[in-house]
């Protein structure tokens, strides 16, 4: 009687606790990264069935491109706000300027006068969430109607911050 | 005497669930990150739209919320005219907003502050600041400080204003 007791209280234990770890499991589980990949998900397959929209690189493969390349990765561009640039911005990446003001486009029309049409090009901004970037877009459209036909743009969810240094890629700092 | 040693276990485990559950709520602490420390705000020392001294320790005594924003920035666009509001709501009780553009250039900057009639001090900051704040990759992010100058909540993204709302009136 006594040990049946003593095992029905083990058991409910071990049931509770199985529970809690569950439940730790589940809720730890990063928050903001499981919400930004369902709805990023939803965001690329209808940025991708358009096909004037730009094609995507996600952070992961040019963080992998970086952190291996030999001095081979593409071009990368930040097509954003210089305030932003300072503070963190992809090694190795360019400053151009905000390509939403006739001032950004300009510059980056002369940056890459000079290339060959063929060459890589990522592209990205992260000032804000994907669909509220005000610069990617004018970016992607002037060096395609340059020519330019291996361009690609950083598919940042939300912002730099959240979608490139919280997650630990190489970050490079000031000018 | 069985029953009630079954008891306490049960409880206790059960309280346990619950505690794991209520800590390891992220949302929570995606927002409460920097208040669950309760630092002292960096000070910042800027010059406002007006030509003013702007310095966050002139306003100890006042909850203040200490906005990064900027005029391309669409979220930016559609909260500001909550804290104007917010700021004419609150003003008598002791709130004080601030806004920090990080904006390159100054000149949207003034179109921006008469066109949305922007009742509360506005200055262009840098990249120094914005990294003393623990680094604005993103806009807009938010600070709500306490009387006392410490950091009660932090907000990155367009956030909720009736939280906003909720949390100063926790601190008035």
């Amino acid at each position: 009687m006594k040990n049946t007791f003593y095992r029905n209280s083990i058991i409910t234990m071990i049931v509770l606790c199985t529970l809690v770890c569950l439940s730790v499991h589940a809720t730890a589980q990063p928050f903001t990264q499981a919400a930004t990949t369902s709805s990023s998900k939803s965001q690329v397959a209808t940025i991708q069935s358009d096909s004037s929209a730009p094609q995507l690189i996600q952070p992961e493969e040019l963080a992998r491109i970086v952190q291996s390349s030999k001095g081979d990765e593409p071009l990368i561009l930040q097509v954003g706000f210089h305030v932003l640039y300072l503070q963190a911005h992809v090694p190795h990446a360019e400053y151009i300027g905000a390509a939403s003001a006739a001032e950004g486009l300009r510059q980056l029309r002369r940056r890459v006068a000079a290339l060959a049409h063929s060459q890589p090009i990522v592209l990205y901004c992260g000032c804000c969430p994907w669909s509220k970037c005000p610069n990617v877009n004018p970016a992607y459209k002037e060096l395609r109607d340059m020519g330019f036909t291996n361009v690609r743009v950083l598919y940042i969810a939300d912002n730099f911050g959240k979608d490139w240094a919280d997650k630990g890629y190489p970050v490079a700092k000031g000018e | 005497m069985k029953t009630k040693v079954f008891a306490v276990v049960c409880l206790l485990a059960l309280g346990a669930y619950l505690a794991a559950r209520h800590w390891s709520r992220p949302a929570e602490r995606t927002q409460r990150g920097i208040a669950a420390t309760h630092s002292f705000a960096p000070e910042l020392s800027l010059t406002d739209l007006s030509g003013k001294k702007l310095e966050l320790s002139s306003y100890q005594g006042k909850i203040v919320i200490l906005d990064f924003w900027a005029t391309w920035c669409e979220p930016c666009r559609t909260e500001i005219p909550r804290f104007v509001d917010l700021q004419n709501k609150y003003r008598g009780q002791g709130l004080q907003i601030i806004g920090i553009s990080l904006d390159d250039d100054p000149k949207p900057v003034q179109v921006f502050y008469q066109q949305f009639k922007m009742n509360y001090p506005v200055a262009v900051g840098n990249a120094n600041l914005a990294e003393r704040y623990g680094g604005i990759l993103g806009l807009p992010v938010n600070f709500v400080i306490d009387r006392d100058g410490r950091i009660y909540a932090k907000h990155a993204g367009e956030v909720d204003i009736s939280l906003i709302e909720q949390e100063i009136n926790s601190l008035f």
